[in-house]
């Protein structure tokens, strides 16, 4: 009887902090959007922008990183060390294809450990870390998906990734560096998913990149997406030299001016060309093209 | 220790409160339900620039006739395509086709986002010279004439089933009774039949700053064959020192 009050007092504490806790938690919880499952990409806007060896166009990047990009030679993908490298974990937002996310979930209260976004045969899985654990020290192994950690803010999932190999922004070799990182944001609207990355890389780029694509909730699961990259002979032998193009030698470099008839400083991703004050800028000396006659759209079904 | 047991329950009752859902509209006891400025999850105020990391060849300058790219347009819409004519359009005084509500924020320029009323949040652009006003009322506006902007319904989206101590959000808005208008300004078509939805959602840079980044999907069961959606991001500027009004053009 003499011991009761300190128990009252135990329990009444130990009440109170469960509660608490219970409802930080629950609150959070309810504050949460269920991203799992399979996000189909609409592709309606970002097209065409890897399909040429010089096309820059929305990169801020600085000038190291565009005397970088214009040494890239594509031929370089040939070579056997660089053939299943894969591309920066940014890709996920920039690429074409869809997001298949899923959760690893703890066992006996359902608490979730972390999501993966699934790899594509040319990009690693993202695995976002939701278990509060830190990042690695700087001194630790760079890896081409990067280390990612999330965070719920209200509804959107805020990630923040570290540790990336040094890679390409897009694959025509605007480069990031292994300094880079990457804060990216997931809103769920009804079965709409938009995600927002922004990429800042203090050796390559001027300000931060940011990328934004929108996906639709599918019905159908996305399937396991290809085998495991395989190297093999592609006509480059090891000991030969790396294809590229010395300072000023790109052949590529005024491709996209003679066919859009778009300024230099723009396909080089000058950053001032981001800004609509650069529109005004060209307005007066911009030459109007001629009708499209190719590529120009998916025909629609009769 | 009876003190210490009252502060916990005090504790225990406070975060109950705070942690459970109010009824919708409550405020106070049977006052009138909070304004939209007033219980505004976000703040889009201010001056906002475009940021065109995306599309810049068909947003920053104008695309060549009859080029559609991404557009997932009808046969019917196509024929519309090869038959721009921004002369026609400069005749019957339509030079805004392009600055209409379903394609204003992927335009290269400025927003200036202020609240008009405590229930109307007012979004002018410098291109082009345009106002959007996003009514958050319980009835729908009665429509009027259709107008380039349309009639924008707005209500705010807030997450953990609206419980309001958690403060964050998006702005979800639907337009219709829209003119016909262009997606890009080399005269790929939406119909008056349109139906534009959008959110609005904030996110701080990683340095400094703010940016908005607007999800924008267009249904047209004229001109679109599936819905047409992108994504467009505004960063935050000081002030309105660059805020430049520009007139619509129907060829820049």
């Amino acid at each position: 009887m003499g011991s009761h009050p300190v128990l009252v007092n135990v329990v009444t504490r130990r009440t109170a902090f469960a509660l608490l806790l219970w409802l930080s938690a629950s609150g959070n919880a309810l504050a949460q959007a269920e991203l799992v499952g399979t996000w189909a990409p609409r592709n309606t806007e970002d097209v065409s922008r890897d399909s040429y060896p010089v096309d820059y166009l929305g990169l801020p990047l600085n000038d190291e990183g565009r005397l970088r990009a214009l040494s890239y030679n594509e031929a370089q993908l040939a070579m056997i060390e660089h053939q299943c490298e894969g591309w920066a974990p940014v890709y996920f937002v920039q690429g074409p294809f869809g997001l298949k996310i899923w959760s690893d979930t703890e066992a006996v209260k359902g608490g979730t450990i972390s999501f993966t976004i699934g790899a594509w045969e040319d990009r690693a899985p993202m695995t976002i870390w939701m278990d509060g654990r830190p990042h690695p020290s700087e001194y630790a192994e760079h890896t081409r998906g990067g280390f990612t950690t999330g965070r719920w803010e209200g509804d959107a999932l805020v990630t923040y990734t570290t540790h990336m190999k040094a890679g390409f922004l897009r694959k025509n070799g605007p480069p990031q560096s292994d300094q880079a990182t990457m804060t990216s944001r997931f809103w769920r609207h009804g079965d709409i998913l938009t995600v927002l990355a922004v990429v800042d890389d203090p050796i390559y780029l001027a300000e931060p990149h940011i990328v934004t694509k929108s996906f639709q909730l599918a019905t159908v699961p996305m399937l396991p997406i290809g085998p495991p990259c395989v190297t093999g002979f592609e006509g480059k032998r090891p000991g030969e030299s790396t294809p590229h193009y010395l300072p000023e030698k790109n052949p590529f470099v005024d491709e996209l001016t003679t066919l859009w008839h778009l300024p230099k400083a723009a396909v080089v991703g000058e950053v001032e060309t981001l800004y609509p004050e650069y529109r005004k800028k060209i307005k007066a000396t911009y030459v109007p093209l001629e009708p499209c006659k190719r590529d120009c759209g998916a025909t629609p079904p009769r | 220790m009876r003190a210490s047991h009252a502060f916990l329950i005090g504790a225990l009752v406070s975060a109950v409160a705070l942690a459970a859902p109010a009824p919708a509209g409550a405020q106070g006891r049977g006052g009138p339900p909070p304004t939209a400025k007033a219980s505004a999850p976000i703040d889009l105020t201010g001056y906002w620039v475009s940021v065109v990391n995306e599309d810049w060849r068909y947003r920053m300058v104008t695309p060549a006739k009859g080029d559609y790219r991404g557009v997932p347009i009808t046969l019917e819409a196509l024929t519309i395509v090869n038959a721009w004519d921004p002369k026609a359009d400069d005749a019957a005084g339509t030079q805004c086709k392009s600055y209409g509500a379903a394609a204003i924020m992927r335009v290269p320029g400025r927003l200036h986002i202020t609240w008009q009323d405590d229930n109307t949040l007012r979004v002018d652009t410098d291109a082009g010279v345009q106002s959007r006003l996003f009514t958050f009322a319980a009835a729908p506006a009665p429509a009027g004439a259709a107008t380039w902007q349309g009639t924008s319904a707005a209500r705010w989206e807030r997450p953990g089933r609206g419980n309001p101590a958690v403060r964050a959000g998006s702005l979800n808005v639907v337009t219709t009774n829209m003119r016909a208008g262009y997606l890009r300004k080399n005269g790929v078509p939406y119909s008056e039949s349109a139906k534009v939805t959008e959110y609005f959602d904030l996110s701080p840079m990683p340095s400094n700053g703010q940016l908005i980044v607007v999800t924008t999907v267009v249904d047209d069961p004229k001109y679109l064959l599936q819905q047409f959606i992108v994504s467009s991001q505004f960063r935050k500027e000081a002030d309105g020192s660059k805020w430049d009004p520009t007139p619509c053009s129907s060829t820049w």
